[in-house]
């Protein structure tokens, strides 16, 4: 896994609730055998057309909006566990997605890929959908070191909560596989004793 | 002191806790289909690692399957890559694999139980967010992905943070063709798709106590629709009956029951969060929306509010507010996946088709959830009940309930469908699903219109 580093960057709105995995990517793109090319396929049935031409109202097909964190509505991630979700939109470019409540599988999915998942309150949450609507551009700083996110142009900040192992995972780059792969004379013993 | 159920199963699976951070847990046995797998075993692949546990993983090809001709090859390659990823994972890894053409083949969370796989008292784990359903037999079950599926392949452990306690109990005796299907759509709008989230949640009560084994099943399936990580229901005789002759758990069954009989909440256990429904408030149910928690009993009328969320699901549905679904024409009807395709699904359908026929302007898609099932459902002649009807029996798999092989509902058609999820193109692209029992989906077959099941009995 990369490691996950301060970033300071513009976002992209999507203020919605509820967004399934089903939405985030359908099942007839789940057909892959490696992690690679999901990010074609966000959002597919919101950001296409049936005949593959671009739905010009959704804001990922908006130019005024770029960068590397997704804003999106609460309960984001909710259905399936497919960890597809995760890696659609981590191999689109983001690195960051920020809500006031995440369904709990996905955001374990994002945290095991590098994509960290920020839960703000919903007051604050509204702030940075606010400041987006002032001015597209508007830049965020992420700082996981600090667990702080702050609303660049007026300094209004918030803190996050981050599991304090994930996050010693993320900033090093960690696999929770080599974790438990370091473990295994505890798993056998406890197999042994169960 | 006092402890839950779900406490009990947790604390005696922790192999280590790690200061400040999750714990890491043992699982008993892990399920694994095709879509969610080849990605972790390339992961082993790469790092040189064998399955650690190969005997604790079972394996079938359910997703992607076609539901007719199913022992010709898959016809979309794809599709097809995938299954074959699949049989060639399991070889090189020493794993039991029940892929096509085999009598044990079937959606994995119908397969689980039905072979006496999931026990009570167990931890189980599968990359696919219904494996909550496994929860009926007193086990701690939850969906994962993939990276986790490949955590659990090379160390039979996977890292997890406790969740919170949530109990549900539903008290009295249930009315006149309401089903368990309906006690769950029932419990999931009144608590929200995001209500369970953070939850493991027990199931409790008089109602839940006098379900079958296959009922039970239907209620912890759909715990993942109010967003907890899964649903659990202390064992019983009920639960004992159903697992004594089956093949994994027959075997020095009398020990297993002394263990199984000490698997309940005590009395004075505390959960995070508690609700009381009552039974006799439930009627059968219907979805309007574009998620589980957008239902409505069938005698009321879709909610008047002006809420976003909902105008978008009405405008994708082509509902309106303050309208009722009773008479509205549908176009298909779908029984099956690993909420309602069990023997018990597709006995009550039929109790209610028998010697009818169905309306003309429905497609039916009656989809057994196991090879298993199928065998008995032919040795029970519901295959002629239906054929009579004018319905075919297909063959195993999760067909219609996402939109992945080959059984899609058109764009813009409306389905009356005994899955579990209704989100926006699920069945298939610009599909329109109606989350339903199998006795409402009966009701909508022979009528070709959304019906109050109750009027037909
Ligand atoms: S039947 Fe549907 S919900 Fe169940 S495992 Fe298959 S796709 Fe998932």
């Amino acid at each position: 896994m990369e490691k996950f580093t301060t970033i300071q960057t513009s976002a992209v709105p999507l203020n919605m609730e509820d967004v399934d995995t089903d939405q985030i990517i359908p099942a007839r793109f789940l057909k892959a055998t490696t992690r690679d090319g999901f990010g074609d396929n966000l959002f597919r049935d919101w950001r296409f057309n049936a005949d593959h031409s671009l739905k010009e109202d959704f804001v990922l097909n908006n130019k005024n909006y770029t960068g590397k964190i997704l804003v999106v509505g609460k309960n984001f991630g909710c259905g399936s566990s497919r960890e597809h979700a995760a890696w659609a939109i981590h191999d689109y470019g983001f690195k960051v997605v920020v809500s006031s409540f995440f369904a709990d599988i996905f955001r374990n999915n994002a945290l095991n890929n590098g994509l960290l998942p920020v839960v703000v309150s919903p007051a604050f949450l509204q702030k940075i959908f606010t400041a987006i609507e002032n001015n597209n551009a508007a830049v965020f700083k992420i700082d996981l070191e600090n667990q702080e996110i702050e609303i660049v142009a007026t300094q209004e900040k918030a803190s996050f909560d981050i599991n304090p192992y994930k996050k010693t995972c993320l900033l090093n780059g960690y696999d929770d596989i080599d974790y438990l792969l370091s473990m295994k004379d505890k798993i056998q013993a406890f197999e042994i004793q169960h | 002191m006092a402890t839950t159920l779900f406490d009990k199963i947790w604390d005696a699976h922790i192999v280590q806790a790690i200061e400040n951070g999750p714990q890491v847990i043992y699982i008993d046995k892990h399920f694994i289909h095709e879509v969610t797998t080849p990605q972790a075993f390339a992961g082993l692949d790469s790092k040189g690692i064998k399955v650690f546990r190969p005997q604790q993983t079972v394996a079938t090809a359910d997703h992607n399957v076609p539901t007719q001709n199913q022992l010709e090859p898959i016809k979309e390659a794809l599709s097809r890559k995938q299954v074959e990823t699949l049989i060639e994972n399991c070889k090189n890894h020493d794993i039991e694999l029940y892929g096509l053409g085999h009598p044990f083949q079937g959606i994995v969370h119908v397969i689980g139980p039905e072979l006496g796989i999931t026990q009570p008292g167990i931890t189980i784990v599968c990359g696919d967010s219904h494996t909550s359903t496994h929860g009926a037999f007193g086990a701690i079950a939850f969906g994962i992905g993939t990276s986790e599926v490949e955590q659990v392949l090379a160390t039979q452990c996977i890292l997890q943070t406790k969740p919170k306690k949530m109990r549900i109990n539903v008290d009295g005796i249930l009315g006149k063709g309401v089903t368990s299907k309906d006690i769950i759509l029932y419990i999931i709008s009144k608590i929200s798709t995001s209500g369970g989230t953070g939850y493991f949640v027990e199931y409790a009560g008089s109602a839940i106590r006098s379900l079958s084994m296959e009922a039970r099943m239907t209620i912890c399936n759909m715990s993942i629709e109010m967003g907890a990580r899964g649903g659990i229901i202390a064992p019983d005789e009920i639960t004992f009956a159903y697992l004594k002759d089956k093949k994994f758990s027959a075997e020095n069954f009398e020990e297993r029951v002394d263990k199984w009989k000490q698997l309940k909440t005590d009395e004075d256990a505390v959960f995070d969060r508690e609700y009381h429904f009552d039974a006799a408030d439930i009627e059968p149910m219907i979805t309007y929306g574009t998620n589980p928690a957008m239902g409505i009993k069938i005698s009321d009328t879709i909610p008047n509010n002006d809420d976003a969320g909902l105008e978008k699901a009405l405008q994708y549905m082509d509902f309106q507010k303050g309208q009722t679904l009773i008479g509205k024409t549908i176009d298909y009807v779908f029984l099956g996946s690993c909420t309602n395709s069990r023997m018990e699904d597709l006995r009550l359908f039929c109790s209610l088709i028998q010697g009818k026929q169905k309306a003309e302007n429905v497609t039916v898609w009656i989809v057994p959830g196991s090879k298993q099932v199928e065998k008995q459902a032919i040795a029970e002649g519901l295959d002629k009940i239906l054929k009579d009807a004018g319905m075919a029996l297909r063959e195993p798999g999760c067909s219609a309930c996402l939109g992945m092989n080959e059984d899609k509902i058109p764009a813009g058609k409306y389905c009356v469908s005994t899955s579990n999820r209704n989100f926006e193109g699920r069945q298939g692209q610009g599909a329109r699903t109606l989350l339903a029992s199998p006795l409402m989906a009966a009701a909508a077959a022979l009528t070709g219109k959304i019906t109050d099941v109750r009027s037909l009995m």
